[in-house]
């Protein structure tokens, strides 16, 4: 690594800690790292097993295979074996036990994205305004979903939805998932309201315009990246979570993570590793989203030069 | 498509569609081989025949669950398979509807199912469909030339070396490690009545504790086998054969020392669809399908009719009668478990030893 | 970004009289006017943010507080067994030596009570709630109270012989000063038995024997594990931060993909990659039987016991250490240092002296992060800790799913939320939660 410019005066002491310092960090980086990427390559092993065989160290093409990913597709089918006609995919998308998972997490993720970014984008407004009364305490409670340890909400709300009627109904997780995301949608929304100019808006106001059009055209416009960068927050903290979920869904309401949690405990095989697999290349693409939002906020916000 | 309709249909999604025309009844059991068996003899011809849907879900232990659903007032479940001992106690509890046994049908020739089913299988609020016990394995391939054959092999580290699977309850636990130290099998329960009888079972799983993984679902030991995590660990009998025979993992089961159990299929109070509940309990239990379930795992059937009808393992060679813990080769050094003390003592002795295991 | 001046306000000419209080367009005082304004933007503010404050109260304040009551809050001993508990109620305490015999034992109205509620219980089928009840401040006795309430119907006058008979336990001094304190609907045993304490014959409270303590055992694994676990974190998150400080952005944001990857991937992904990592077959031990660390037959055991939990949960919350970190370094201008040993300071003395300093704030922030979320951790022990490296929240888990015995998770719960708070509100009072930053 020559990015770390070392001084010509440096003395040999100096260079060997240098070079020390820079070894300990890529171990470091190497820690950090190696764990996400090793699921990659095991996940298409053709044994059942966890570790790499000696065909696949040697590249033997007969050491990889799809099949764990097959797996994904067939597990849970009436009739996994029958012809792969529109029957054999109408059986999938309707019995499958990964993908009733994952239309679970997506209609639990979307609907409570929704909700938590409706809300909290709201807050955030309020919270963000210089004549907010008790700012502090209500930006506690309000951030507070974030701190409790899940166990304690779960608790909490396997007693209190048991006593409502909510307990195993979507409307109850969706609920509760939001709780969970909304700190993360009111602390990247008012970050981008830092230093936000209100002179704007009562600019616009003498201007003659509604508070609705002043939140459309000026507002909203400043604000959208921390917007999305929130919702995703909360689409992934609801995607990931399985706490909650383990409380109060009833046990034909699996999540994907939910379905892991089975699988790491039971049945572990690749397909879980498949999962995973298919899960982090999810998360680069919303790495990259977010990386994408960040930029474009501060440039508009005049921040950094982009 | 319009807005409203996209709308309606996610709503639909979500709220789970249209009313249905047929009963739906969640059923409950232990996971992995075990539910597939169930899944296969009786789920998928009841379905058939009834039109009704069964729901199939997995627990550890599907007692604790629906303790939990009913005390809280919120049931889902409409069947659990339990072990004895917590169909004893939760019926003692109130938590489960009590079961008419005269609904279960006959034998086939006629003999009524009140006669039919083993001594003990028929209770005020539970039916039994097998018979099942705890034993330990091990990894053939880790014991050459020097395999263990006695429950007190399991406990000794020196001559046997290697890490152990035990399930994290005190049921079982308790039992085998006073046999080990060389308690009769009729003596156990006597000893376990005693807190020094209780002190003495810790004191020998002390022994071991340091070289033990603990495990909760009836899948894991096969894995932990497989993954050569442990080089011997208690199971549930059917799950190493199904492992052993219908994998060709190299495992072998030693019955010295197995406790027997059985499973009986009950109805937690207030399940949603408690009369569809009871009438895929008479037609699991009938003598063809608890014949049919020995064909998928190697558990014996609660009906004495059903006991000619076992024959080949479903992979079309393999005789079942010898891997079943009832065969008259493994009863030798066999328990059986006393239900009675552990519905009694459960919480108390379970609680002695969530404190030993967690310090 | 450019703006123009917002026009400046016109002032009606009335308004700078010099011989009147200063008024507004409109003719009232311009403090008064100003006043309601301001009240008027307040209101504005809160009714922002008043839908997401019910949400949040109906939704987790709520339930949580419910639940917290529990602690305090169970009825199951008065509600099914109400003869012998309005004869509590009317009688005082008997102490050890109290009684008609001296031996803290009850006389016969109380055996009648007793009697007539094991027969009811016998009806409702409720013994086994009510001992279970009992058996959490007094073991062993669940099955006193099944057994008997299966002979209740037998049970003639004189009661307190035939219960004896039954089962001379009935005779216990201590049971029947457990009875009465299970008796009241709301106490604070639980809580006691949080901590590992128990009231005693006489009802002075007292610790438990020592071969049943595991609460305060656990909490302690739990902090202490968790300082260790922020500790590491900080070690490994302070060269790796410095680096992503100090290099040009060009680099540092290719690098940055390192940190936060890990943090946007499914905490039960990370989980598995442990646990495929870490198995005695796994890719660690593997790589090291094929260097030659150990024998094919010496594999390391780190999965299933504290190592495990250590391990994957260092790796897990690293990010929420290096995020803030790099932020307050990325801050500090680099001359500081280059001055320093201009002036004569070594390597050593211009960090510990002029550097490190000024890194406190993001060693604050990052540690205090770190250690609340990983005294909650549930997942990640549970399936990676086996038993010696579960933390407190998997014994709350345990009573909650397995032994039932909600008052007292709930007590847990409490103490472990106590505790959170309290740090919570030192990282507010510290770093102040509106700085938390994420990516």
């Amino acid at each position: 690594m020559s990015m770390l410019k070392l001084p010509a005066h440096a003395s040999l002491g100096e260079r060997v800690w240098h070079y020390t310092y820079l070894v300990i960090c890529g171990l470091i980086f190497l820690f950090l790292i190696s764990p996400i990427l090793i699921v990659i390559p095991l996940s298409f092993n053709a044994e059942p097993y966890f570790t790499f065989t000696r065909e696949m160290l040697t590249f033997n093409p007969d050491g990889y295979s799809m099949r764990w990913y097959d797996r994904i597709l067939t597990f849970g089918m009436t009739a996994p074996d029958a012809v792969r006609d529109s029957s054999w995919w109408k059986d999938v998308w309707n019995n499958a036990d990964w993908i009733s998972a994952a239309k679970n997490s997506v209609i639990i993720g979307v609907f409570s994205t929704l909700l938590a970014t409706a809300l909290g984008t709201l807050a955030a407004l309020g919270l963000s305004r210089p004549e907010m009364p008790y700012r502090r305490l209500i930006m506690g409670v309000l951030i507070s979903p974030m701190i409790v340890p899940l166990i304690i909400t779960a608790t909490g709300l396997f007693f209190f939805y048991s006593a409502t009627g909510l307990a195993h109904t979507y409307v109850g997780i969706i609920m509760a998932h939001a709780t969970l995301g909304i700190p993360f949608v009111i602390i990247t929304v008012t970050a981008t309201l830092v230093g936000f100019d209100h002179s704007l808006t009562r600019a616009a106001q003498n201007l003659g315009a509604t508070p609705f059009t002043v939140f459309r055209q000026i507002i909203l416009p400043l604000i959208l990246p921390g917007v999305i960068s929130g919702a995703l927050f909360a689409f992934v903290t609801s995607f990931d979570e399985v706490v909650v979920v383990l409380f109060i869904a009833d046990f034909d309401q699996q999540t994907i993570p939910r379905q892991m949690w089975n699988g790491i405990r039971e049945q572990i095989s690749p397909t879980i590793l498949s999962v995973a697999t298919i899960l982090v290349i999810f998360s680069i693409l919303l790495l990259t989203t977010i990386e994408l939002l960040r930029r474009r906020s501060e440039r508009l916000r005049g921040l950094s030069p982009g | 498509m319009n807005r409203q309709a996209v709308i309606a249909g996610a709503i639909a999604l979500v709220f789970g569609g249209a009313a249905q025309a047929a009963d739906e009844i969640t059923v409950m059991s232990w996971g992995g081989a075990y539910t597939k068996s169930q899944v296969e003899a009786y789920h998928k011809p009841w379905m058939a025949e009834t039109g009704n849907v069964v729901n199939s879900v997995d627990s550890d232990n599907p007692a604790t669950p629906i303790k939990a659903q009913v005390e809280a007032g919120n049931v889902s479940i409409d069947v659990a398979d339990v072990e004895y001992s917590d169909a004893i106690r939760l019926c003692d509890e109130g938590l489960l509807e009590e079961i008419d046994t005269s609904m279960l049908p006959a034998a086939p020739d006629g003999t009524p199912a009140e006669e039919d089913f083993i001594d003990g299988a028929l209770t005020d609020c539970a039916v039994a469909n097998i018979v099942w016990s705890t034993v330990y394995a091990y990894d053939t391939t880790k014991f050459e030339g020097n395999a263990p054959t006695t429950i007190a092999d399991f406990f000794d580290l020196e001559g046997f070396p290697g890490k152990r699977g035990l399930r994290k309850s005190a049921k079982a636990n308790l039992e085998m490690a006073l046999m080990a130290d060389g308690v009769a099998p009729d003596e156990v329960y006597d000893m376990l009545e005693s807190e020094e009888g209780v002190e003495r079972a810790l004191a020998k799983l002390d022994t071991i504790k340091s070289e033990v993984v603990w495990w909760e679902a009836g899948a894991q030991p096969p894995q932990l086998l497989a993954d050569g995590e442990v080089a011997m660990s208690t199971a549930y009998n059917g799950r190493i054969f199904n492992a052993a025979i219908g994998e060709g993992q190299p495992f072998e089961i030693v019955w010295d020392g197995q406790i027997l159990d059985f499973d009986l299929f009950v109805v937690p109070k207030g399940a949603p669809n408690a009369e569809a509940a009871m009438d895929f309990i008479a037609f699991a239990t009938d003598t063809q399908r608890l014949a049919d379930q020995a064909s998928w795992i190697s558990y014996g059937p609660a009906r004495k009719s059903s006991g000619e009808l076992v024959g080949l393992f479903n992979d079309g060679k393999t005789e079942m009668a010898p891997h079943m813990p009832t065969a008259e080769a493994n009863l030798a050094g066999a328990l059986v478990n006393n239900f009675e003390f552990w519905a009694d003592r459960d919480t108390e002795i379970s609680e002695r030893f969530n404190a030993w295991l967690n310090i | 970004m450019s703006t123009t001046a917002p026009p400046a306000p016109l002032l009606p000419s009335n308004a700078v009289d010099s011989t009147g209080p200063i008024t507004a367009a409109d003719g009232t005082p311009l403090q008064t006017a100003l006043s309601r304004a301001t009240r008027k933007a307040r209101i504005r503010a809160f009714l922002l943010v008043a839908p997401l404050l019910a949400f949040v109260v109906l939704t987790f304040v709520a339930p949580i507080g419910q639940m917290l009551w529990r602690s305090v809050s169970n009825d199951s001993f008065s509600a099914n067994m109400p003869a012998l508990t309005a004869w509590f109620a009317e009688n005082e305490a008997l102490g050890s030596d109290g009684g008609p015999e001296g031996d803290g034992i009850p006389g016969e109205d109380a055996f009648e009570a007793l009697a007539t509620d094991l027969k009811g219980a016998r009806e409702n089928r409720t013994a086994g709630i009510v001992g279970t009840r009992v058996n959490y401040d007094l073991s062993g006795t669940r099955s006193l109270f099944t057994k008997s309430a299966r002979q209740a119907r037998k049970l003639e006058a004189p009661f307190k012989a035939a219960l004896l008979d039954v089962d001379e336990d009935w005779g216990d001094a201590e049971l029947w000063s457990v009875m009465r304190s299970a008796s009241r609907t709301y106490t604070g045993d639980f809580y006691l038995a949080a901590l590992d304490m128990q009231r005693n014959v006489d009802g002075e409270i007292e610790a438990v024997p020592e071969n049943r303590r595991i609460y305060v055992p656990l909490f302690v694994r739990t902090l202490w594990l968790s300082a260790l676990i922020a500790g590491l974190c900080l070690l490994l998150a302070f060269p790796v931060a410095h680096l992503l400080a100090r290099l040009p952005l060009r680099y540092s944001n290719i690098l940055m993909i390192f940190v936060l990857l890990p943090f946007w991937t499914s905490l039960l992904v990370r989980t598995t990659s442990w646990m495929v990592m870490l198995q005695s077959q796994g890719v660690v031990n593997d790589l090291m039987v094929a260097v030659g660390i150990v024998g094919d037959d010496g594999r390391i055991q780190m999965m299933y016991n504290q190592a495990g939990t250590i391990i994957a949960m260092t790796h897990i919350l690293l990010p929420f250490m290096i995020l803030p970190l790099y932020s307050v370094m990325k801050t500090i201008p680099h001359d500081y240092v280059r001055a320093a040993r201009s002036l004569g300071a070594t390597p050593s003395t211009a960090f510990w002296r002029i550097y490190f300093p000024q890194t406190v704030p993001g060693i604050g922030a990052g540690v205090l992060l770190v250690f609340i979320l990983a005294v909650g951790y549930y997942i990640t022990p549970a399936l990676v800790g086996g038993s010696s490296g579960q933390l407190i929240s998997n014994l709350i888990a345990f009573h909650m799913q397995k032994s039932l015995n909600w008052s007292l998770a709930a007590a847990l719960a409490a103490l472990l939320l106590a505790g959170v708070m309290l740090l919570y509100w030192l990282y507010d009072r510290l770093i102040g939660i509106d700085n938390m930053k994420f990516g």
